[in-house]
């Protein structure tokens, strides 16, 4: 049966799981709040905030009840420019991962920040939550924009 | 404690995409070279274990069939994780230092090159809140270089040393995908893939498989010259969510290295599985490794990243440099997850 | 607002969507291309000549590579091994109610395939019963076992049982 090499038959192929995930008590006000366009972070024992809040805490595994809202303006601790974004992320134009610490909370929440330009983005910027217009209770309603000075004074 | 060594090694070379062969065809010669070389059937194992990854193969189940290039009639005792092949020789240096094995069969296999890796690779993160945010690898990874870099803790230019350094070495191993002379100035002139990462800052995508075995006592002294002992072994892994993590240092890499005993002597080589340039620096500096070690002789991960073969691989080259007398005392490193969340260290002594 | 927008979310709908291009590999390209010619390709172990069909990569009983010369043309009738009768629908078969889903023995070949029984009253299913494939026309021919459409029953005595036994 030897014959010249052929090579591999190919396909192409697409795997879908249709994951539905049960929240439990704490991811669902997180999520709840997300739909009301409220961000909410666990307070734990030592009185500092982790966002998204967890239902322990990730030291000392002390269950986690308190949950307090922040946001929805934040600095950008750290970042990194998708200039050619997928298809399944979360913007069609050019954007940054960012891992970004709301105010009131102590720790840094990884979200996407439009920007529009890699020149816009620099460390220790301020950005604020802006959300789709139908809220639906996913991580993806909202995304960042840079803080103008008046979103700023809005917020205040 | 029972004495077990690393006593055969085997590898398929890293290719950017293996066009013919099914997952399961990379692993077979691989399987077959370590039965052969070792001169062992497998009536002679008493336990084999593997590391792959359904997600990578795009089909449940898929490490069943990577077994047919074992063989398994009569049943044999098998076990598998979903992880790095270095985790699988961790269950089977239990299920040995247990009693229950003399020799076992270690294999990881993957074929990344079907899929889109780096956005599989978002599937590790907290489905809830941040894997629908589809954060590729590479970005995930550029988001922890920009905290080292604009902490000061290093520089574009070490981490294009490190790319030079490991590229370079990988000259001398047949099996590595990236490998030659370049230089620091040439590459840093390359453009961003995802600022700050450049393309040399990442391990390249390679499809590949590897295997170990794993024996105890005086079975392994019949086996092999001289044994490749694991002195140490511990894994650690830290929270899933980057936020609340120093991603600027590797804590778990320093707790294993410690409960490992690494610190007890000195260390002529080290093969380090970081798939990016700004790891492999954390990983070296959390195992406090100085001058006289030789990092990644093989050019490790950024030269060729069989992804849940190339933990394992990093065992089987500090292996070889014990076996062949080039080292008295070897570390190797495995990781797993976002920004080495997981770590293994191996500490070998001939 | 509805009422239901201010109800507290317990659950998320978190659907997941990979895209792969799917190597068939060596063997089993051998087998799907010699299918789309209506040959049926099984490989023969060199360890102890059991042969496996279709066609694969290494034998699974001894882990020894099973090579190009090793391939084996089977006919495309066979004993029915061992059977089901199906009367739950499935999204991914497009079955009408109730069909017989059958392990079916090649002539040769010492591994059963899975497939459908066609042309058969359900109370006449039975272990034993000799089969032939039914095809597709020619014309339609393409890479998959999809070729055959089902298997029907052939007006032959039933393989005694210890021809098969080995293999349910």
């Amino acid at each position: 049966m030897s014959s010249p090499r052929e090579h591999s038959l190919t396909t192409s192929h697409k795997l879908e799981y249709g994951y539905k995930r049960s929240l439990g008590p704490v991811l669902s006000r997180f999520f709840t709040g997300i739909r009301d366009r409220k961000i909410l972070g666990a307070r734990r024992a030592d009185g500092t905030v982790i966002v998204p809040p967890k239902e322990y805490d990730p030291d000392t595994s002390a269950a986690l009840d308190e949950l307090t809202p922040v946001g929805p303006g934040g600095v950008v601790k750290s970042w990194a420019w998708v200039s050619e974004p997928r298809r399944q992320q979360p913007l069609d134009r050019a954007f940054a991962y960012a891992l970004i610490q709301l105010d009131g909370a102590d720790t840094s929440f990884l979200h996407v920040v439009d920007a529009k330009e890699e020149s816009a983005m620099n460390t220790g910027m301020r950005v604020v939550a802006a959300w789709s217009d139908q809220a639906t209770g996913a991580i993806t309603d909202l995304s960042f924009v840079p803080e103008s000075k008046n979103s700023r004074e809005d917020a205040n | 404690m029972r004495d077990v060594a690393v006593v055969a090694f085997s590898q398929s070379l890293s290719k950017r995409r293996e066009a013919d062969r099914n997952e399961v065809e990379i692993l077979i010669p691989v399987i077959h070279e370590l039965r052969t070389n070792a001169g062992i059937t497998n009536e002679d194992l008493d336990f084999v274990c593997s590391g792959s990854s359904d997600y990578l193969a795009g089909q449940s189940f898929a490490f069943v069939s990577g077994l047919d290039a074992v063989g398994a009639w009569p049943p044999v005792c098998e076990s598998h994780v979903e992880m790095d092949g270095a985790w699988a020789l961790y269950e089977a240096w239990v299920k040995i230092q247990m009693g229950y094995a003399d020799l076992a069969l270690v294999y990881g296999f993957g074929k990344p090159s079907m899929g889109d890796l780096p956005l599989t690779m978002a599937l590790q993160l907290d489905p809830y809140s941040v894997m629908p945010l589809w954060p590729d690898a590479v970005s995930i990874a550029a988001l922890q270089a920009r905290l080292l870099l604009d902490g000061g803790l290093l520089s574009e230019r070490d981490m294009a040393e490190v790319a030079v350094r490991d590229r370079a070495h990988a000259k001398e191993n047949p099996f590595a995908q990236v490998k030659g002379d370049f230089g620091v100035d040439q590459i840093l002139a390359d453009p961003y893939l995802v600022s700050p990462l450049r393309k040399h800052d990442c391990s390249p995508i390679s499809d590949g498989a590897s295997a170990v075995l794993l024996a105890a006592g005086d079975r392994a002294k019949q086996l092999c010259k001289r044994p490749a002992w694991i002195r140490g072994i511990e894994h650690i892994c830290e929270p899933q969510d980057l936020g609340v993590r120093d991603l600027t240092r590797s804590r778990s890499v320093e707790i294993a290295a410690e409960k490992a005993g690494l610190g007890a002597g000195k260390v002529d080589v080290a093969e380090l599985s970081a798939p990016f340039t700004h790891q492999e620096i954390l990983v070296e500096r959390a195992l406090g490794l100085g001058t006289e070690t030789r990092v990644n002789p093989s050019g490790g991960a950024l030269a060729g990243n069989p992804i849940m073969a190339v933990g394992l691989s990093r065992i089987g080259e500090a292996a070889r440099r014990v076996w062949d007398g080039s080292a008295d005392r070897a570390v190797a490193h495995a990781t797993s997850g976002p920004c080495l969340q997981q770590n293994l260290v191996c500490v070998l002594e001939g | 607002m509805s009422e239901e927008a201010n109800e507290p979310i317990e659950v998320l709908r978190l659907p997941v969507e990979l895209e792969y291009q799917y190597t068939a590999g060596e063997s089993a390209s051998r087998f799907l291309r010699a299918i789309k010619r209506g040959k049926l390709l099984g490989q023969r172990c060199p360890v102890d000549g059991r042969v496996y069909f279709p066609t694969r990569g290494c034998c699974p009983q001894h882990g020894v590579p099973m090579a190009d010369d090793g391939s084996v043309e089977l006919p495309d009738v066979g004993t029915l091994v061992t059977y089901s009768i199906v009367r739950i629908p499935s999204e991914n078969i497009p079955l009408d109610l109730p069909y017989v889903t059958i392990q079916v023995l090649l002539d040769g070949a010492d591994t059963v395939m899975m497939h459908v029984l066609g042309e058969c009253a359900l109370e006449d299913v039975h272990m034993g019963m000799r089969l032939k494939a039914k095809w597709k026309p020619e014309e339609e021919w393409e890479s998959s076992v999809g070729n055959i459409l089902y298997f029907v029953p052939q007006d032959e005595p039933d393989a005694p049982y210890d021809s098969y036994k080995e293999h349910i």
